[in-house]
């Protein structure tokens, strides 16, 4: 597992109180962990915190699963 | 009760004396108080009268900009905000047929969208830290609507819409946002009435005297408690009874 990958797992892990065998590429935030609107919103934010980047809200939108949280911290941070 | 010991807050329009009261009362009960206003002087006179625990940051609410650094200044010298008391407000009072769209955007920007920049602002650190207090200092007349400030009435109507919203998207974070909505009290805005004026106000108020900042303050107190985790969404009235909503 990649370092962003492992962070992010952390990150949502933490926020969303769930099980670390819960938290795979393909889990969808809202139908699989539990999240609320409001829970994606302060991932996001935590993710903008941990990284250094900026989330912009439509990219924020897309960001459903944590495979998707991931592949978007690498190319964002692979940028910097 | 209401021990706000290690507890920080920002209060705006603090060099009126409306603030000044409230930022008074929040530090009696222990917290540390960031004063904002737009007069330097006053601000730094509120603060050497309370001694420690009391911080400036002179902020002109009608400069978007500069509004959007007040609460990550305040942060920075006092720490993490727990309270956010909006309650700089000013009036460009006229009839509403010959209200000029200035004195209509001037009002509305400083009492409303001040507000909302802020506790955009604040709300990020209270949702990490599960706990906040915010509380907007509305008006009566934003409920009753008054003659000659269509303006002001929007904005402090406006305040509590806004105020019930935030409210409701937080709550399940620990964090409580209330309205206090003051009915006359005794002021330099309220000094420049006459006094027929002042004698018609006064038969309204079944108390039958003007309200004192300190009545306001009180009210903030309670609000900015950890006994008062569970209001939220509220406007609470302090107007000696002059309208009983």
């Amino acid at each position: 597992m990649s370092d962003v990958a492992e962070r992010v797992k952390k990150i949502v892990i933490e926020h969303l109180g769930v099980d670390a065998d819960k938290v795979v590429d393909s889990a969808n935030f809202i139908d699989d962990l539990g999240a609320d609107s409001l829970d994606t919103v302060e991932l996001v934010m935590a993710f903008e915190e941990e990284f250094g980047v900026e989330i912009p809200d439509e990219s924020a939108e897309g960001i459903v699963t944590v495979g998707d949280a991931v592949k978007f911290l690498e190319k964002a941070t692979a940028k910097a | 009760m209401f021990d706000l010991n290690h507890r920080v807050a920002l209060v705006t329009g603090a060099s009126g004396g409306l603030g000044a009261s409230i930022a008074r009362a929040l530090h009696k009960q222990g917290a540390k108080v960031v004063l904002s206003g737009t007069r330097r002087e006053a601000l730094d006179a509120l603060a050497a009268e309370l001694g420690e625990r009391a911080f400036v940051v002179p902020c002109n609410l009608s400069d978007a900009a500069a509004v959007e650094k007040l609460v990550p200044e305040a942060e920075a010298l006092a720490g993490p905000l727990d309270i956010l008391v909006n309650n700089a407000g000013v009036t460009r009072d006229g009839l509403f047929m010959r209200m000029k769209d200035e004195d209509w955007s001037t009002v509305l920007t400083v009492n409303l969208e001040s507000a909302f920049r802020l506790a955009r602002a604040a709300v990020k650190g209270m949702m990490k830290r599960r706990h906040g207090r915010i509380i907007n200092i509305t008006s009566v007349v934003g409920v009753t609507g008054n003659p000659g400030q269509a303006n002001y009435c929007a904005s402090k109507a406006g305040l509590i819409g806004m105020s019930k919203a935030l409210a409701a998207e937080i709550a399940a974070r620990g964090i409580t946002v209330n309205c206090v909505a003051p009915g006359f009290i005794a002021s330099p805005m309220t000094d420049v009435l006459n006094d027929k004026q002042k004698e018609s106000i006064l038969g309204a108020i079944p108390r039958g005297e003007m309200g004192k900042g300190d009545d306001i303050a009180a009210a903030c107190v309670y609000l900015a408690s950890e006994e008062a985790g569970y209001v939220t969404g509220q406007t609470l009235h302090v107007n000696g009874g002059m309208a009983m909503i």
